[in-house]
């Protein structure tokens, strides 16, 4: 495999809704790349296509009436206009997924270890028992107390965060390069939150998988990811390594975002500042800035929209760089100037 | 687990213990007239009426008749059928049973297996022409009376097509016992088995396919094809599995209440001598005692067999099992 | 539409039962008339004719004229089928509308006091139904037909005879109160612990008053898309009731014991017994069909068992 290519590499991904009236751009023009063992966090409100995308790249868009183009390279191979019998193949052993609720990404009427062995023998050829032993191991790798017995337990006699490790467990079970994980933990308890990322975050060295975490939570950003891309309403707001997009963020809806997340350390503001609105719905987008009617900045360039700059080590879907305001450093809690 | 099959056994109890008392008052306390003259039967002499009144106690008060009978039924089964020169009723009913079985088994292979398959393939071409056609077709089926198409059945391969190679083969109408040639109890029964199982195929198919098009939305389906499944195997083994459960309860149901004298139209257009038959020609005589035992008899078979539809919904569903 | 427009059409056919039979037929088809005869073509035909096998032993009836008088041919007692079956239309909907609405009736006040009420008065009323629905439905109309239709029904002064149409009205209403009102326990059990009605109760609005304002309204689109399915099914018993005679009694008519005349003459005139058969498809499919689009419009989620 040549070097220089990245495991996935995805191209002005557009997903429409072709309705009765007229059609809505769910995802627009949306490009990104992800290399192997790196974790490139996909951050937005509920609503800006986040998961879209993610089932746009797993193939998994096959509703009528979806119409999804532009470019998925995966290992330099086209998924877009892929067949679905040739998407089965790269499912579950190439790309994996993990979903958000574990409670019912599960069929309830199977034991876990069977939903797990069914997967590897899905894309292998071994015999049931071997499928078992592999089903155990990858259990106990993440961190399943007693996975012999767990393996012949139904979904819902185990704990929400017993499940998710089942449910990475399965996605890891054919070895795939890259991991897409949709809000792995937004249904789980605090403290099995942080458990999860830890497992989350050794697996680019225990396995060498790419991972693709969505999320709307920065924090779980600030803690997990290498690179960051901000969607808003579909689009592309803001991209770049986390660190740069943490200190100097450059579109003002990541501003917003970072300033949503409780410091760690220092005084507690009174009250979080929250965003003011709502976002739009894909159908009542604005032609220009989408972000433009919640932003405090926003003027009369903003009617048309942006196009993706490069500033700094980022690239940014604001004209405030250009015009030569670019937003102050941000000066995280914690951190000294 | 235990605590949950205990519950059930006294709910299954007190239920039985109500049917027993309803069908007492229904048959025996209908308001207005006297219960002795129906037990005796059509133009019976004064002596069997006294007999019948005393038999049955009808001097004394309700729940002493009501004793009385329930012995009868269950206990020492010497319930008699006066309209019939005193047949017992019990024998004569256990008599019929395997005919009834026969008919109602068959019938069940056919619905089960056509339902399945017509509503799978409907599911998995939801919202085509195709899930539009077979569920016109389901609805078509449930709409017809099955006495009538038992009618039209027979009037096709008795009368206009018989002497055809289509249905040559199919022998008059009534019952040959499998023990003296399967292949003539086959060809006695595939008929009426088809005619009845209509009205089910129609039902069983709509009901499954909605079920199965709600579990299509399901998160676990999309996990299943996430992990690289092939569509055939995700609607079958995920979304058909899931869906089985309402499935065979519903059929337990319906078989119970088939066998215990559901089929009685099918049974009466085939002249199969079944319980249903049998309670049908009690009816011309208005042989009260045999109608009475056969709705009591039905109605334990159906209690029964949804109390054994719960037990095998604790093996299917592993959420059940739990209590949840 | 088209099965709204079948069903005007039927029920518009029924009602001119006696105009067709008096003025257009000539018949009355509540006569037996093995003897007659009538014209066609200025030929007089005898109404009961010789058989058609070969030795021309026994006699049928006169099969369809597809002309005004005998257009469906005549039943075994030379009775004109057309006009009986317009008459039997008659009252084969008119038992299934009474039937459906008078069920609906007191399914719902049942339906909504178990669950709006819960607790006790809940548990007696739902163990009531369970009772009840353990009898196969069919067989539990048969009993309750049987025992009624020798001497009628007498409860203190009233008086049911026993080819009163209400009797089989009265049976069929009662055996799917148990089907219907389970339906309605259940959406008003949702209803009750929605957070609207929760949030009225907090308020300390009366129950009385939640019970008109908040439940009932929400109940209504249930009960309209029930009712369809409902009549459907009271059809399909009655027309079974009566092909065993125990539904509407003779001399008056339904389809059912029309099925019943024409089981004898299955073979020599079909179209007797397929007339009315044909009817009963017809206005069933019709109103399920129906059924079908107001649970559809109304989104009611699809529940239904009978057994046959």
């Amino acid at each position: 495999m040549d070097a220089d290519m990245p495991l996935l590499d995805v191209r002005d991904l557009r997903v429409t809704l072709t309705g009765s009236e007229k059609d809505i751009t769910l995802v627009d023009s949306v490009s990104f790349t992800a290399g192997a063992g790196e974790i490139l966090g996909l951050v937005g409100e509920s609503g800006s296509g986040k998961s879209v995308t993610a089932l746009a790249i797993m193939g998994l868009l096959d509703m009528p009436g979806l119409v999804v183009s532009g470019s998925v390279r995966f290992r330099g191979r086209e998924l877009v206009g892929l067949s679905q019998r040739a998407l089965r193949h790269v499912r579950g052993r190439e790309i994996a997924m993990i979903f958000q609720d574990p409670m019912t990404a599960f069929t309830p009427v199977y034991t876990i270890g069977w939903q797990i062995d069914e997967a590897i023998r899905a894309h292998e050829k071994i015999s049931r028992r071997d499928a078992r032993t592999r089903t155990v191991k990858l259990l106990n790798e993440m961190g399943v107390p007693d996975p012999e017995r767990t393996a012949n337990r139904y979904p819902h006699q185990l704990s929400g965060g017993l499940r998710q490790r089942a449910m990475i467990a399965m996605a890891l079970s054919c070895n795939p390069a890259l991991l897409i994980a949709d809000e792995p933990t937004t249904a789980l308890d605090v403290t099995v939150q942080a458990q999860i990322l830890d497992l989350l975050r050794g697996l680019r060295h225990d396995y060498g998988s790419g991972v693709l975490l969505i999320t709307h939570d920065m924090g779980v950003v600030a803690e997990t990811c290498d690179d960051v891309l901000v969607l808003y309403s579909g689009r592309m707001a803001e991209t770049g390594p986390a660190a740069a997009l943490f200190a100097r963020p450059a579109h003002p809806y990541t501003t917003a975002l970072l300033d949503s997340i409780p410091p760690l350390t220092g005084p507690r503001p009174a009250r979080l500042p929250s965003i003011a609105g709502v976002p739009p719905s894909p159908a009542a987008r604005p032609s220009g800035c989408a972000f433009a009617p919640r932003c405090h900045y926003a003027h009369a360039s903003c009617t048309t929209k942006p196009p993706l700059i490069v500033w700094e080590e980022q690239e940014v879907a604001c004209v405030l760089p250009t015009e030569g305001h670019a937003l102050p450093p941000r000066i995280t809690a914690g951190e000294t100037p | 687990m235990l605590l949950v099959l205990l519950k059930r056994l006294g709910q299954t109890v007190f239920v039985l213990f109500g049917i027993s008392v309803m069908v007492f008052l229904v048959f025996l306390a209908t308001p207005g007239t006297d219960p002795t003259s129906r037990i005796a039967g059509k133009n019976a002499s004064p002596q069997t009426i006294e007999r019948v009144r005393h038999e049955y106690g009808f001097d004394r008060p309700l729940p002493v008749q009501y004793a009385t009978m329930m012995k009868k039924l269950f206990i020492t089964q010497d319930l008699a059928s006066y309209a019939n020169r005193g047949e017992l009723v019990v024998p004569e009913l256990a008599k019929a049973a395997p005919i009834t079985l026969s008919l109602a088994a068959g019938a069940a292979v056919i619905w089960v297996s056509v339902s399945i398959c017509m509503g799978t393939v409907a599911a998995a071409f939801r919202n085509t022409w195709i899930d539009r056609t077979l569920m016109m077709i389901g609805l078509v089926g449930l709409s017809i009376p099955v006495f009538w198409l038992g009618q039209v059945a027979n009037l096709i391969t008795q009368a206009r097509f018989h002497d055809t190679w289509l249905f040559s083969w199919v022998p008059g109408p009534g019952y040959i016992p499998f023990s003296e040639s399967p292949l003539g109890w086959f060809r006695a029964l595939v008929i009426p088995w088809c005619t009845l199982a209509v009205l089910f195929i129609g039902l069983y198919a709509r009901i499954l396919r909605a079920d199965l098009v709600s579990v299509m939305d399901e998160d676990f389906m999309r996990t299943a094809r996430a992990k690289g499944l092939s569509p055939l195997r995700v609607l079958l083994v995920h979304g058909l599995r899931t869906s089985m459960i309402s499935f065979i309860s519903m059929f337990g149901m319906d078989f119970a209440q088939l066998i215990g004298g559901g089929a009685l139209l099918t049974e009466v257009v085939f002249g199969l001598g079944g319980v249903g038959r049998l309670t049908y020609q009690a009816m011309g005589a208005l042989d009260l005692p045999l109608i009475m035992a056969s709705v009591m008899y039905s109605a334990v078979f159906v209690v029964l067999a949804n109390a054994l539809v719960d037990v095998i919904y604790l093996v299917l569903d592993p959420r059940v099992r739990d209590g949840r | 539409m088209a099965s709204l427009a079948l069903l005007a059409c039927m029920a518009t056919a029924s009602l001119c039962a006696p105009f067709y039979a008096r003025d257009i037929a000539h018949t009355d088809p509540f006569r037996s008339n093995v003897a007659g005869s009538f014209t066609l073509d200025g030929q007089q035909i005898d109404i009961m004719q010789p058989d058609d096998n070969p030795l021309h032993l026994g006699l049928s009836p006169v099969g369809p004229t597809w002309r005004a008088p005998f257009f469906l041919g005549a039943d075994s007692q030379g009775r004109d089928v057309a006009a009986r079956l317009l008459y039997g239309g008659r009252n084969s909907l008119l038992i299934a509308f009474f039937a459906a609405a008078l069920c609906m009736i007191l399914s719902a006040t049942v339906g909504i006091f178990a669950g709006f009420f819960g607790g006790v008065l809940d548990m007696v009323l739902s163990r009531i139904m369970d009772i009840m629905w353990a009898v196969p439905v069919y067989l539990f109309a048969i009993s309750l037909s049987i025992v009624t239709i020798a001497q009628g029904l007498k409860i203190g002064p009233f008086t049911i005879a026993s080819d009163n149409l209400l009797l089989p009205i009265f049976i069929i209403a009662l055996v799917y109160i148990p089907y219907a009102a389970r339906v309605v326990r259940g959406r008003v059990m949702t209803l009750r612990n929605a957070e609207f009605v929760l949030a009225a109760r907090s308020l300390g609005v009366p129950r009385f008053r939640i019970l008109m304002v908040d439940i009932l309204p929400n109940v209504t689109g249930s009960l309209v898309a029930l009712a369809p399915l409902l009549t459907a099914l009271a059809l399909l018993t009655e027309s079974a009731l009566s092909f065993l005679s125990i539904g509407v009694q003779a001399p008056a008519a339904s389809w059912g014991t029309i099925i019943q005349d024409g089981e004898g003459l299955i073979y020599t005139r079909p179209m007797v017994a397929m007339a009315p058969g044909l009817a009963i498809v017809l206005v069933v499919l019709a109103l399920n069909v129906l059924g079908d689009t107001l649970r559809d419009a109304l989104d009611v989620r699809d529940s239904r068992r009978e057994n046959g």
